[in-house]
């Protein structure tokens, strides 16, 4: 019997993107809908009725929220190839807590930085380059996170590498002096199949950022 | 079965929910572990240097390797320790519904519970409306996900039931003794979760592991007393 599998997604979300690679890496066939946000579709609001956020990814009809959680269902279930979590126990810890430390220190800092200006934006720079900091000492002289494999972490990541130039245009500033390994990483991450095949433009995520900036940061 | 012994160190706080769950998964799989009690104004050397990152408690030491993090500890220790009971489902998608839940209450549901014991006035009562909300939909959600949830022994806790217990194990505590007038979990209300907390409590493991409410109500005084200062400061 022939899966069925959609992925409820909004284009530029680094969150729907995870689960677009996750799919990808694995080779998995999936309907890909696009959401608009302003006006949530009724399979959303039905699939997600606690957080009514994307992605949501659907399987035989049984829908999976929170984008982690999405790719390591998608990474259970499709188990037969590219492993996306290592298996060893330890190291599975590893990847666990990067992704937790990155949806944490990293994503609380890059929302402030398209959404704030001033004082509050100098500061939510500032936490975001020590976060990188912290991550790229991490990472180390390892093509990925997860060594010589793109993972669970690289994906994770990968969300926030396609928002870079516009996090760096939106505050005025440039994270390849700060990180050079971690942007020499990201590079890699970015050239991936699954990843290109997944991103949009990144002039369009540019413009999408400076278009809801003026909408939060008045 | 590996039979090599293996050291488990875990560095606690007595007082801390997220502390409270590596202690009961650990009791529950029946894993020997050397317990820290951390100062948290006076870390001790190895926890700061184990966990550079957060240097925060809980942290599990196994044969010299940390794992920081509760939620991160908790799929470690059900992953490395494959004995009964297993804290996750074998199923995919109901992993997918555990986790959901477990993430449900670590992010919407802590937070409001937090601001409802440390805020006073206008705030506590607008925090108390959105705790009362983010609730009821955990009690309609475990409803709906888990209908038949039943707890004999201990090889039916896992990690949500873990979670449960170690967050809103001291819920009657809040209520009875903080003067806090509403009770945000109770038989009227919250049904599901009201009869989960006490059916988990009715395990010796549980018992075992529960904090004091002569030590809880004091403490939970003092750290509310002193951020009410904090915020009347700022």
């Amino acid at each position: 019997m022939a899966d069925e599998v959609i992925l409820l997604d909004f284009w530029p979300s680094p969150f729907g993107v995870r689960a677009r690679i996750a799919l990808r890496e694995k080779g998995v066939e999936f309907e890909y809908r696009e959401e608009n946000l302003r006006d949530k579709s009724p399979l959303l609001l039905q699939m997600n009725p606690v957080h009514k956020k994307i992605p949501v990814l659907i399987h035989n009809g049984k829908p999976v929220c929170e984008s982690m959680n999405v790719v390591q269902y998608i990474d259970e279930v499709w188990s037969d190839q590219n492993p996306l979590l290592p298996s060893n126990p330890y190291q599975r810890a590893q990847a666990r807590f990067w992704v937790d430390f990155i949806d944490t220190k990293v994503f609380e800092p890059a929302d402030k930085i398209w959404s704030t200006k001033g004082e509050v934006q100098e500061k939510a720079k500032k936490e975001y380059i020590e976060a990188l900091k912290i991550l790229e000492t991490e990472l180390g002289d390892k093509t990925f996170f997860g060594g010589d494999t793109f993972g669970f972490v690289d994906i994770a990541m990968t969300g926030y590498y396609m928002w870079f130039e516009a996090s760096e245009k939106c505050g005025n500033f440039s994270i390849e002096p700060e990180c050079p390994i971690l942007m020499a990483s990201a590079k890699r991450c970015l050239q991936r199949d699954s990843v290109v095949k997944s991103l949009p433009d990144p002039e369009k995520i540019v413009e999408f950022a400076f278009k809801i900036r003026k909408i939060y940061c008045v | 079965m590996e039979e090599k012994k293996s050291k488990v160190t875990l560095h606690g706080m007595w007082a801390s929910p997220y502390s409270k769950r590596v202690e009961i998964a650990l009791k529950i799989k029946g894993i020997p572990y050397e317990y820290v009690e951390e100062d948290l104004s006076n870390k001790t050397e190895t926890l700061v240097q184990l966990n550079p990152v957060h240097k925060k408690v809980p942290l599990l030491v196994h044969d010299g390797k940390p794992v920081a993090e509760s939620q991160v500890i908790l799929d470690y220790i059900d992953e490395t320790w494959k004995n009964s009971p297993r804290l996750l489902p074998e199923d995919s998608y109901e992993r997918a519904q555990v986790r959901f839940w477990v993430s449900y209450i670590n992010q919407q549901v802590t937070e409001v519970m937090g601001q409802v014991l440390f805020q006073e006035g206008e705030a506590q009562a607008k925090s108390i409306e959105e705790a009362k909300e983010r609730f009821k939909v955990l009690e309609d959600g475990l409803k709906k996900d888990f209908p038949n949830k039943t707890i004999r022994g201990n090889d039916d806790v896992g990690l949500l039931d873990i979670i449960i217990i170690a967050t809103f194990g001291s819920h009657k505590v809040y209520h009875e003794e903080l003067g806090l007038e509403i009770s945000l979990i109770n038989p009227v209300n919250t049904p599901t979760l009201y009869n989960w907390i006490e059916s988990l409590k009715e395990l010796t493991v549980i018992k075992e592991a529960e904090v004091p409410s002569d030590r809880l109500v004091p403490f939970l005084q003092m750290y509310r007393q002193m951020l009410l200062q904090q915020a009347a400061n700022a």
